[in-house]
């Protein structure tokens, strides 16, 4: 079942193409990362999906429905996001924060997920800390515990594990994985590579607001589009471990 | 602290302070006046303490929590600590039509300041409402609110400049620094269902208020009616800040103050802050008033002076721990 598609999506900023032509679509159990140059349009091509920013042409769907005839109750049922934008406004609780992923369900009920929620990023014990008393990284985990208190069957992060220690990266991967494992569809941003070969089933390779490449991350980051998506000269390697991404910038 | 022990505690201070507001006053009564006046409604101190002081009490008390409701409303929705009830310039649309109200000579009319004040703030909410459901950013609103309010304080200005006669200006003067001495039960009914309305829309927009907390993207994904809830915390605040300046002129700091006085023991929830504010926006301006009536000078202190003389230091004070706090 297709959670999220994207056809042919222009997307203008002014006189600037910020997306052209522009397509992908995630399936229920697909972890898709979306991979770019900062400015390739990564942020853009997520808010064009959700109806967040506006299609000169093109279309957006959700479960299979244009995301513009989508009401505003029937669209959060349908996707939980997560922005790059981590700044909240006022030192509520941790927990109050998550909760308000569930914010639609009976307070207790609410609550509970939140609690849940804190537990699966690692966070027990500091439910009733302020959020603004806490690290940046601690921050960004409470807002996971939002998104995940949602239990919304698409989850759309940008950029969920920028300025996360190399633990809370792997952590928060892994349990996109579990979103992905219990039927959810997951599209993630990301900036390291080497992450997101390992962490998604597919990527998407956007250069300058195109597609460059949607195809599992083997297929997706060759040479060839690392060099036109990137401006890097390397490959990604199999190993024992995994796959790993040797590279280094292009000599002009 | 539970925000139900937090609403409790409000209301008993409250009511102390309506007691104090009925027994302090320029006219010293004794305890026998003041009994005289619970059972002889023909005695002289029945008329100070109940057709004097106890409607102007409520006055302060009705004044004071609207502004205290207005100013979370609009730190919530602008995500702003510094916003208080006139940052989109309201309160200075409301100062215009009263003061081009007295400048035409109408202040004798009953009523018709009062109506001018609300009207202006009502067409200047209606503006800014529209406003708030096209852009959804706080900056936007923040900065067509900073133009607006300079715009309408240079068209009182000119006010001003065209005044027919020093008496006149005066009389603009003094109505603009605020009081809510002489007050009857009249002048708070004239502007109870803005109040009702107005506090109605805001309890209304409370739940998008928590939602902006996570920005606005969050907010639009929650399946919230943003746009809508945004448009009635505008509409909102700007009427109970419209009402308010119809009744007392402007006031300053209590719409500022209010909310930061409970928003810890709140949680920081900008939901939850609401109903504390207004009960703490009550108790300050009512005790403001109260200093008013019994710091002993020639004239009777203006209320707009005593909360700012009294509630700017109290701000700084309130800025200085939360910076401290921040700092860790």
């Amino acid at each position: 079942m297709t959670a999220l598609k994207l056809d042919r999506a222009e997307v203008r900023r002014g006189a600037r193409a910020v997306l052209a032509e522009a397509g992908f679509s995630v399936s229920a159990g697909e972890v898709v990362g979306v991979v770019g140059a900062n400015g390739a349009g990564k942020t853009t091509l997520l808010r064009a999906a959700l109806g967040l920013a506006h299609l000169e042409s093109g279309t957006a769907e959700l479960s299979g429905r244009d995301v513009r005839r989508l009401s505003d109750p029937e669209r959060a049922r349908l996707v939980g996001y997560l922005p790059q934008e981590r700044h909240v406004g006022w030192n509520m609780s941790a927990w109050r924060v998550a909760s308000l992923g569930a914010f639609r369900l009976p307070p207790a009920v609410a609550r509970d997920r939140a609690m849940a929620a804190l537990a699966r990023v690692g966070l027990s014990g500091l439910e009733d800390r302020g959020v603004l008393e806490m690290s940046g990284g601690e921050r960004a985990r409470v807002l996971l515990a939002r998104l995940l208190a949602a239990e919304a069957p698409l989850l759309v992060a940008d950029e969920p594990v920028a300025g996360l220690d190399p633990d809370a990266q792997l952590l928060t991967l892994d349990l996109f994985r579990e979103e992905a494992d219990r039927g959810a569809a997951v599209v993630l941003t990301l900036h390291d590579l080497g992450l997101a070969a390992r962490a998604c089933d597919r990527l998407v390779v956007l250069a300058k607001g195109r597609v460059a490449a949607d195809a599992p991350p083997a297929q997706a980051l060759s040479p060839e589009i690392l060099a036109e998506a990137f401006g890097l000269e390397g490959r990604l390697q199999t190993t024992s471990d995994g796959l790993v991404l040797t590279a280094r910038r292009r000599r002009l | 602290m539970r925000p139900l022990v937090l609403n409790l505690l409000l209301v008993g201070l409250i009511l102390a302070l309506t007691v104090a507001g009925l027994l302090l006053g320029e006219t010293a009564l004794t305890h026998a006046q003041i009994r005289q006046a619970l059972h002889d409604p023909a005695s002289g101190a029945h008329e100070v303490l109940f057709a004097i002081r106890l409607p102007r009490t409520a006055a302060a008390l009705v004044v004071g929590a609207a502004l205290g409701l207005a100013g979370a409303v609009m730190q919530g929705l602008l995500r702003n600590p510094l916003a208080d009830p006139g940052v989109l310039g309201v309160s200075g649309g409301a100062g215009l039509g009263a003061a081009l109200a007295i400048s035409l000579g109408l202040a004798a009319t009953p009523g018709a300041v009062e109506g001018a004040a609300l009207g202006a703030a009502v067409l200047v909410g209606a503006g800014l409402t529209w406003l708030a459901a096209r852009f959804r950013e706080p900056e936007t609103l923040i900065l067509f609110g900073v133009a607006l309010s300079a715009f309408l304080g240079a068209l009182t200005s000119l006010v001003f400049n065209f005044s027919p006669s020093p008496v006149t200006l005066a009389e603009v003067f003094a109505w603009l620094l605020g009081s809510v001495a002489n007050r009857d039960w009249g002048d708070i009914g004239r502007e109870l269902p803005a109040l009702i309305v107005g506090a109605g829309l805001c309890a209304y927009a409370s739940r998008g208020l928590v939602m902006l907390t996570l920005g606005e993207e969050t907010a639009a994904l929650s399946g919230l009616p943003m746009t809508r809830l945004r448009a009635a915390a505008v509409a909102g605040a700007s009427l109970l800040t419209g009402a308010s300046v119809a009744m007392a002129g402007i006031v300053g700091f209590v719409g500022l103050a209010a909310p930061h006085l409970v928003r810890a023991a709140a949680g920081g929830d900008p939901g939850r802050v609401l109903l504390p504010s207004a009960l703490a926006g009550a108790c300050l301006l009512c005790a403001a008033d109260i200093a008013a009536r019994v710091i002993p000078t020639d004239l009777e202190l203006k209320l707009g002076v005593v909360t700012a003389l009294f509630g700017a230091p109290l701000f700084a004070l309130i800025a200085w721990r939360a910076a401290r706090s921040w700092r860790g």
